[in-house]
């Protein structure tokens, strides 16, 4: 296995649309402010139902190296992942929960180059 | 219900070598509508690291989408197992490009936003102690082991669509339902507080056996805190019991879930296969400790 500790993370961003329970200003402020970054990123319309349908995309991200998560609840995130068979890694993953922070928090975390963690965002193997 | 397909459709807005970034206004309108109608899209940009697309199966497709300089270039799937298209969307507006994605599509089965909810429990292991009480629980058969007897949610989609009981009879909140409003059901942190001071087991035979509904007449006073209020037993019968009058009034339901319904006889049969598959699962678990 390659070093990623020294990689770009890269961005996925889920847009959460078959339930809608992150805050639609936040998710749609979020996703303008990543389309505008310059930054290339992935999105996808929904973890739970990419985690219900044990999509492969699910083992890409898991084992993509560093990667930041605009989602819900990094505890949810976490056993989504796990629940699809496919756990994220202990290390180089960071959860932003849209639920709880706004856009522009959210927004920082994600398009910040420099920080693995920030004391807002949620390593998903931390304990909660 | 397909929570079992994947999306046949992969999209990338390619930005990179030899294509013109979108408009900001056309770029953020075709990733919302996109996304907003189930699909997956990733945004490459020039010398950008995308996530890279996983293997495609037969049944997917990858749709590269652009504002090509020319014409858009043709692209093959190495292993040659599936279709990649490359198109120019040069002048598009956003509800046409989604018009070409799903033309794309070809009318292939997938789960699409307002027709289906994924609902589901997720488990936290780091709080599961396998104790079997949501496999008593679930009437439904969501619940199973593996073989190691270890709790997991085996049927999915056997789970009633907004009702989270399982997740208020669980001693330890182990149990989330992601698309729920309310925490810690939702994924929200566990108040380490409130689980000290309410610290509640269920007793699952009390719930199955009788009548369910008297003991929804005969409710003890609620606690007040957030916690009990969304682990009461009294809740979770409630749901139940919203859930199959839901079932039964729908007239949409399928056998094996008519074979379900609420009549007391039948629960407690449904109940009493539930807790022998739990005990077993317990019992095998102490032989093998």
């Amino acid at each position: 296995m390659t070093d990623s500790s020294h990689q770009p993370h890269r961005i996925l961003y889920c847009r959460c649309a078959y339930a809608n329970t992150v805050p639609q200003g936040v998710k749609d402020d979020v996703l303008q402010r990543l389309s505008e970054s310059g930054l290339p990123f992935e999105a996808v319309s929904d973890l739970c139902e990419m985690s219900a349908s044990r999509d492969p995309r699910l083992k890409q991200i898991a084992e993509g190296g560093r990667v930041k998560i605009a989602a819900c609840y990094p505890r949810a995130v976490k056993w989504l992942f796990h629940a699809a068979g496919q756990p994220l890694p202990e290390e180089g993953v960071d959860v932003v929960n849209m639920r709880e922070l706004s856009a522009e928090d959210v927004a920082a975390q994600l398009l910040d180059r420099n920080t693995e963690s920030t004391p807002s965002s949620h390593p998903v193997n931390h304990a909660e | 219900m397909l929570s079992n397909e994947n999306s046949p459709v992969q999209v990338i807005l390619y930005e990179g070598k030899g294509a013109s970034p979108l408009a900001a206004e056309i770029r953020l309108a075709v990733l919302s509508q996109l996304l907003d109608k189930g699909f997956a899209v990733a945004l490459a940009k020039e010398g950008g690291r995308q996530i890279p697309t996983p293997p495609l199966k037969g049944n997917q497709r990858l749709l590269v989408l652009g504002d090509f300089v020319g014409d858009a270039p043709s692209l093959e799937d190495a292993a040659g197992q599936a279709s990649i298209e490359t198109v120019t969307v040069t002048g598009l507006a956003a509800d046409e490009v989604l018009g070409l994605v799903e033309q794309f599509r070809e009318g292939q089965p997938m789960n699409e936003p307002g027709k289906w909810k994924p609902w589901f429990p997720v488990i936290d292991y780091d709080r599961c102690t396998n104790c079997m009480q949501c496999l008593s629980f679930c009437l439904f058969d969501v619940y199973g082991v593996d073989e190691d007897n270890k709790i997991q949610v085996q049927n999915n989609d056997n789970c009633k669509t907004n009702c989270p009981a399982c997740s208020r009879v669980c001693p330890e909140v182990a149990i989330m339902f992601p698309k729920y409003s309310g925490g810690p059901i939702n994924g929200d942190k566990v108040n380490t507080q409130d689980l000290e001071r309410e610290k509640m087991k269920v007793d699952i035979s009390s719930l199955l056996g009788g009548d369910i509904y008297a003991s929804l007449r005969n409710r003890s006073e609620q606690a007040k805190s957030r916690f009990s209020k969304e682990r009461s037993p009294d809740k979770a019968l409630s749901e139940r019991k919203k859930c199959l009058t839901k079932l039964q009034q729908a007239g949409m339901i399928p056998a094996e879930v008519l074979e379900n319904l609420p009549s007391p006889e039948e629960i407690q049969r449904r109940a009493a296969a539930a807790a022998a598959k739990a005990d077993a699962a317990l019992k095998a678990q102490t032989s093998a400790n």
